[in-house]
């Protein structure tokens, strides 16, 4: 009887050392920790925590700016505006490999899903520390349905695409744990769910920004166009492209161990092949700018202030990244296309916070002024950046994400 | 021969398996969608007939204050730190607040520098209200009496009624942890209810409010812009912007002068997002069936490639 509890006690220090710590030691693992990364981490959490705590006590007021003519700050313009077009690595790398049948893009998929998925979840966390009611966030789907409201179609797309999202990583989850028999149900369903995360990634994608199509008084003329939703679609897709040579770069250079030959000797050509395709996004997304503006013809507020950060967004945040990952492409230099993407995936955010942030409420007086955010939230989305981080990399320290579990290489 | 039994094998499998992906999308679509078509339902509704409002005469206004602290006893909002009395909050421009409903500002006068414009600002209660369009859990009724009001029950605080709000009027109690409640004027919907009027037009000693059902209301301007047409300028500000509101004003200066948003559509703010959500069903219903096909006939042709690899392997063997 002692025996057998003792078995079974071993088996599962054994089961958690494998899985958790990697197969070494506590102490091992303990001092494995200790790196640059891990103490500045350790540092903006140390500040940021304290901080998200202070505002569940006290208040939004505690904490952030709390205007009435702001409603919407860095929270929202940076984690979720600028979180979600990046976060379409999933149904971007889905899409291609399972229904398109790009089949060499192989080794990037589950880490497109993964980021996706990671992205969506974190734009959520980031929602509830913004909301004034987080433990309500339910209500959309149970407590009153707002069916004429486009953060109805948002909230029930972003929770259903988050499901989804899952279960398309589950198979992951699943080779780590080793579940053969759920593995099989879950292997089967992921065509259905790619094409189901095709629909709801349209769609929320493309309603994030027609959210804004709600304040036509209030939004700047150049970033306020009909064609705002479609505008937030076709940049999440070069977003997405470009993101995934930002992570798998990362990961090529500072987690080497848990990816496997096949993710790093592929590497390299696979980002070309994605910086093609992104440069092309962009180039799309430049052309359908313009005739954003020419449909409103608003050429002539080109020359204002606001019009010229506009042109500095168009063209050196669009255009100059599209004609440099274009380059990279040409040359076939995958460090040029890395330096690209980086750049395409920086325009991307600054054109989400342009239209959450600086386009809305321009007419205000002292608007400038106002958006400067208080410390407290810089230290919270900090704080949730860094969690982010640290979540994904042990996930794919652990997890068969960059690498191909040799026991299951046959299913796929 | 055998290549041909093999594609007859081969297809009903792809239809099934279409068919399957298609009918769980069109299940999934009609749960996700079913409700979308209110957006389009209300393209037919002009108002209720008979809703309420009032009228503002800007020109009228003196400036005493007395609708604020009537509306924060009605309310029973808290005591401001500043008297109702006291002159000197007009140094600075206030909006509506989570402790007022209502506040007064004071502008000079471009024809007549001693005597300055006071606006008074509240919510105008839209014929179809943008924060109403917005809230995506409805905590929003637009009444037949005209009051636009707010559930603090049902709401979970994204504030996305306040950037939806062209006017600036729903203020969010951000002071509040745990019950924190956007706040906005109810145009005293109880006192309407029970034959009474709101208490700021009720306190204004110079009748600068008139309530009324917002029909006649209309008439009423329209007279008194006809009957003075130096005192006020031709616009009643209310009468159309995004689509109306039942509360309206009347002015002897362009709206812009006072701070009034005067870039605003005639059509109610909900048409700007409605070819949008029309697109929504169209998504739900092409992307899997042209998804769906991409997938089978890539699949389909992998099928052929194979056939055709293997009789390749096979003639060779022979």
């Amino acid at each position: 009887m002692s025996n057998g509890s003792l078995t079974k006690t071993e088996n599962f220090r054994s089961w958690f050392m494998n899985k958790l710590l990697m197969g070494m030691s506590w102490s091992e693992y303990s001092r494995r920790l200790i790196t640059p990364f891990n103490i500045v981490a350790a540092i903006i959490l140390s500040i940021g925590i304290p901080v998200i705590a202070i505002r569940f006590m006290n208040g939004l007021a505690s904490v952030t700016h709390a205007s009435n003519e702001y409603p919407w700050g860095i929270l929202l313009g940076w984690g979720l505006f600028g979180g979600v077009p990046l976060s379409a690595t999933g149904f971007v790398m889905g899409t291609a490999y399972y229904i398109f049948g790009f089949k060499g893009y192989k080794p990037l998929v589950r880490l497109g899903i993964l980021t996706g998925f990671m992205g969506y979840l974190f734009a959520v966390i980031y929602l509830m520390t913004d909301l004034g009611r987080p433990w309500r966030i339910y209500y959309p789907m149970i407590i009153g349905f707002g069916t004429a409201s486009v953060l109805f179609l948002v909230a029930w797309h972003v929770a259903t695409y988050l499901t989804v999202q899952f279960i398309e990583f589950s198979e992951a989850i699943l080779e780590w744990l080793k579940s053969r028999r759920v593995y099989k149900w879950a292997t089967m369903v992921i065509i259905g769910m790619t094409i189901a995360g095709i629909i709801l990634s349209t769609l929320h994608q493309s309603a994030l920004g027609a959210l804004f199509l709600l304040a036509p008084g209030k939004m700047h003329p150049l970033w306020y166009s009909s064609y705002l939703p479609h505008l937030f679609l076709s940049s999440s897709i070069y977003a997405a492209l470009a993101m995934v040579i930002v992570v798998s770069t990362l990961i090529a250079k500072f987690m080497r161990s848990a990816a496997d030959n096949n993710f790093l000797g592929n590497i390299d050509r696979l980002t070309i092949g994605l910086g093609k395709g992104a440069c092309i996004g962009m180039f799309v997304y430049f052309v359908l700018k313009l005739v954003g503006i020419a449909h409103d013809n608003n050429w002539h507020l080109l020359a204002t202030p606001y019009g010229k950060w506009f042109t500095v967004e168009i063209l050196g945040f669009v255009l100059m990244p599209a004609m440099i990952l274009t380059y990279g492409v040409k040359k076939s230099s995958a460090g040029i296309v890395r330096f690209g993407a980086f750049y395409a995936v920086s325009g991307v955010i600054l054109n989400r916070i342009n239209v959450s942030i600086i386009a809305f409420n321009w007419n205000l007086p002292d608007h400038l002024h106002h958006i400067i955010p208080p410390w407290q939230e810089v230290a919270i989305v900090a704080a949730i950046a860094t969690i982010h981080i640290l979540i994904f990399r042990w996930i794919v320290n652990r997890m068969p994400v960059v690498r191909e579990h040799p026991e299951y290489r046959e299913f796929h | 021969m055998d290549k041909l039994k093999d594609n007859k094998k081969d297809s009903p499998t792809i239809s099934r398996r279409n068919f399957l992906i298609g009918s769980a999308a069109a299940i999934g679509g009609t749960a996700l969608l079913g409700s979308y078509k209110d957006a389009s339902a209300s393209k037919e509704f002009s108002g209720w007939p008979d809703r309420f409002g009032c009228l503002t005469d800007l020109t009228a206004c003196v400036g005493c204050r007395s609708c604020e602290k009537a509306c924060n006893e009605a309310n029973n909002l808290p005591k401001p730190a500043v008297p109702f009395d006291e002159g000197s909050v007009f140094k600075e421009k206030r909006r509506p607040t989570a402790q007022a409903y209502t506040v007064v500002n004071q502008y000079k006068n471009p024809k007549d520098m001693s005597k300055p414009i006071y606006r008074k600002i509240q919510c105008n209660h839209c014929n179809e209200p943008a924060c109403a369009s917005a809230c995506p859990i409805h905590a929003y009724t637009k009444t037949p009496e005209g009051a636009v009001l707010y559930d603090p029950e049902k709401c979970f605080g994204c504030r996305y009624c306040m950037i939806a709000c062209p006017f600036y009027v729903p203020a969010y109690d951000y002071e509040s942890a745990f019950e924190p409640k956007i706040v906005k004027c109810v145009m005293c919907h109880d006192r309407i209810k029970t034959g009474g009027i709101p208490a700021c037009a009720e306190a204004c000693p110079v009748s600068a409010v008139t309530f009324g059902k917002r029909n006649d209301l209309i008439k009423v301007a329209r007279k008194k812009i006809m009957e003075n047409p130096d005192r006020y300028i031709d616009h009643i500000y209310g009468e159309h912007e995004a689509g109306g509101t039942s509360w309206m004003y009347i002015s002897g200066v362009p709206f812009e002068q006072l701070d009034f948003p005067v870039n605003l559509p005639k059509n109610p703010l909900i048409e700007e997002t409605k070819g949008f959500l029309s697109a929504v069903p169209v998504v739900f219903t092409v992307w899997p069936a042209m998804f769906g096909m991409v997938y089978a006939a890539l699949r389909h042709r992998e099928e052929i490639e194979k056939n055709s690899r293997h009789k390749k392997e096979e003639d060779r063997h022979e």
